[in-house]
């Protein structure tokens, strides 16, 4: 299979064939992920650089374990820590890793866009780890794998996102996947947290939590990005916990086979009661991450099979 | 003083909003007759205009010129070169340089430096407040001896409404004009675009057009207080029109302007995070793009300007939130209005009653039309030649236009001032 973009900056771009190919993909390295030999070659020879402009512990480790387990030779450069502090471009940085002849570049920003930028000044594929509010498409990605292991299918299906949609690129990645592959979305949330424009990307929108999460066969948690709150969103977090926070009350509305998701870390008794988090039953927290993993190997795998045939 | 007659040219009057062919005498540097059909016979230098355009010469209120402080981005020579180029025989400048024009000194300064290298008048504008901080008024009095034509913070909103309407009643009391930027900045703080889907799309912090029209209102409220003559330097949103209109209408003496890049591009140009269309205010929707098109038809808004902002490629290669916002607009400004003439929805007497009669008129300058005495500040230009914009071919210092790769269709042939060709394309 070959595909058909050179860079992943964002589901965006993406088409349902494309979304398929990586899911289908990653489930085979889900099964490598389990066996006591978790390990191929496909990366052998190629350098992987994790380039982290804001902090992340979660999806950097995931990278480097899926760049490491594929035999990639894999370096993680911390940038909020070095040269922007000194005053270099993320202009200057892109010329000083062409010298360096990575294969792959993962990067994270805390700005919309500015993966786009750096994609267009490097000489390797640039896989996006999140820019800003803008995407973040591998999270989407692996939610996707997550629900359709789950769920047997990635369509016609209530999903429901709730919390912090203004701040989150967690929720845009993941409203234009879903909506993608014809699910029915849901976002819920206060509306100075949901602001009515997402309305026109086809998603419905609610202020109550009781009304929204009614018969939905997924329920999808975001984590209330306080470090981007620049002042007043929400009276106060046991007030936000009270009305969008969800429980075991609030999730029997759902569909009793509901799962529940949270892209992580969790605010716990802030969005999410810390029991229901930690049901396995419903939760399916813990198989994002694992997921996380299998899904970055794939498209890693796949960006990498364009390097070599372009070498 | 060179003499000479205009034969065989389109005849583009504002003030008797009129396109018709006849022919214009210059003598001593002004306008000595003009009229319809065959020129009379003059002993004096003939050009033949072939049935080009002959319009007066684009009065542009609002250029940076980057002179103190930032020279690399734009100097009065390749602003005054750039200037010629574009049609444009007069620049109102702005006072937002580093350090900023607010006292007679640098004022002077300025002005000297654009005697010497400008070949195009060159007007400035001074600072409201003291290094733009809204805090204390500038010697006003004295900054209108040196020659200010009007104040203004340029961007930065005087948020102290109690400075701003002081600064207002002693504008007033000194027979001056204050500009402003109407925006509410409490909520376009921190902002790149505005509100709506595109925005949402691409993550980007947004400001609701609404804060235009809060930032109108309350400027409005302080102007039947203290009655002072008010310019708002750029209307471009659709709400903010009603609250312009009723002020206009109460008999308040205010103006508004809007600038080229809010008429001719939207929101959705700035595609994936292309800096040069960062500008301030943020590029808005189609509908508000089509409301000031037809105010600007209709009167409502009186002029159009460049907003010439000189931005280097250090400043522009960045991340879209990091970037600096404004665009290069001075060579961009007449081919860019020609898009409304040729879609027609504006006529070519409408177009330059807004760029170069009424912004002559606020400022109460002779120049800006065709009539006899008037200054000859001209420009001839061919309104359908067309071309693809190169923006490296710009002889602004800063590159920085939204047009570059555009088809664009119009050229300036040959730029006037008192008389003298200051350009003539090659």
């Amino acid at each position: 299979m070959r595909f058909a973009h050179r860079h992943l900056l964002g589901i965006e771009h993406l088409s349902q064939s494309d979304i398929t190919a990586i899911l289908d993909l990653a489930e085979t390295y889900v099964d490598l992920n389990r066996q006591s030999t978790k390990h191929s070659d496909v990366l052998s020879g190629l350098t992987q650089i994790n380039m982290f402009f804001e902090n992340s512990t979660r999806t950097q480790a995931s990278f480097e374990l899926a760049g490491k387990r594929l035999g990639a030779d894999v370096m993680n450069m911390a940038m909020q820590a070095s040269s922007i502090k000194k005053g270099e471009t993320l202009i200057d940085t892109a010329m000083t890793l062409n010298a360096m002849h990575p294969d792959l570049l993962v990067v994270r920003h805390p700005h919309s866009g500015a993966v786009d930028l750096l994609a267009q000044k490097v000489n390797c594929a640039v896989l996006n780890a999140g820019d800003g509010r803008h995407e973040h498409p591998t999270q989407a990605l692996l939610d996707a794998l997550t629900i359709r292991r789950a769920k047997g299918r990635l369509h016609r299906l209530n999903i429901a996102i709730c919390g912090d949609v203004a701040h989150s690129r967690v929720a845009r990645s993941n409203l234009i996947l879903l909506g993608k592959m014809e699910n029915r979305i849901r976002l819920i949330g206060p509306p100075t947290l949901v602001p009515s424009q997402f309305a026109e990307f086809g998603a419905e929108i609610y202020d109550d939590m009781n009304e929204g999460l009614k018969d939905v066969d997924v329920v999808m948690m975001l984590r209330l990005q306080k470090e981007r709150m620049d002042g007043g969103f929400i009276p106060s977090e046991r007030e936000y916990y009270h009305r969008y926070g969800l429980d075991a009350a609030k999730l029997a509305l759902a569909k009793s086979d509901a799962i529940v998701m949270h892209p992580g870390p969790m605010n716990r008794g802030v969005e999410i009661d810390g029991t229901l988090a930690d049901d396995i039953n419903r939760s399916v927290i813990q198989e994002q991450v694992e997921m996380g993993v299998a899904v970055r190997m794939a498209a890693m795998d796949l960006l990498a099979r364009n390097v070599r045939e372009a070498a | 003083m060179s003499n000479l007659i205009f034969t065989n040219a389109r005849l583009i009057n504002p003030e008797a909003d009129t396109d018709s062919i006849g022919w214009l005498k210059v003598a001593d540097g002004r306008i000595a007759a003009l009229g319809e059909g065959a020129a009379p016979d003059a002993d004096t230098q003939v050009v033949d205009c072939g049935g080009q355009c002959l319009a007066p010469g684009i009065v542009d209120i609002g250029v940076k010129v980057c002179e103190p402080g930032e020279r690399h981005k734009e100097s009065y020579k390749s602003a005054g070169l750039a200037a010629a180029a574009g049609g444009v025989t007069t620049i109102v400048t702005r006072p937002d340089t580093l350090p900023a024009v607010d006292t007679p000194e640098t004022l002077e300064f300025a002005t000297r430096r654009a005697q010497a290298d400008a070949p195009v008048n060159v007007l400035p504008m001074a600072a409201l407040t003291k290094g733009r901080k809204g805090r204390e008024m500038t010697e006003i009095g004295f900054l209108q001896d040196a020659g200010a034509v009007a104040f203004t913070d340029c961007d930065h909103v005087v948020t102290n409404t109690k400075v701003f309407s002081r600064a207002l009643t002693y504008t007033k009391s000194c027979g001056a004009l204050v500009l402003a930027h109407p925006q509410e900045p409490g909520l376009s703080a921190g902002t790149a675009a505005t509100s709506g889907k595109f925005a949402a799309l691409r993550g980007l912090p947004a400001v609701s057009p609404m804060a235009e029209r809060m930032g109108l209102d309350r400027d409005i409220a302080l102007l039947e207080m203290t009655g002072a003559a008010y310019h708002a330097d750029q209307i471009t949103t659709a709400r903010a029109l009603p609250a312009l209109k009723r002020a206009k209408r109460n008999g308040l003496d205010i103006t508004a302007g809007t600038s080229i890049h809010h008429l001719t591009l939207n929101e959705l140009d700035v595609s994936d995070y292309r800096t040069f269309f960062k500008i301030k205010p943020p590029l808005r929707s189609e509908d508000d793009r089509q409301a000031v098109i037809e105010a600007v038809r209709t009167g409502l808004i009186d002029t159009i300007s460049s907003m010439h902002t000189p931005q280097d490629e250090e400043s522009k290669r960045l991340p879209f939130e990091e970037a600096a916002s404004g665009a290069v607009a001075l060579e961009t400004l007449l081919p860019a209005a020609l898009r409304l003439y040729h879609s027609e929805q504006l006529d070519l007497p409408t177009l330059f009653r807004a760029m170069a009669l009424n912004p002559a008129k606020r400022l109460s300058l002779e120049s800006g039309r065709l009539s006899q005495g008037a200054p000859a500040d001209l420009v001839l230009f061919d309104p359908d030649v067309p071309f693809v914009l190169d923006r490296f071919t710009l002889k602004s210092k800063s590159q920085n236009t939204p047009f570059d790769g555009q088809r664009m269709q119009g050229k300036v042939t040959a730029t006037y001032v008192a008389g003298q060709e200051v350009y003539r394309r090659a």
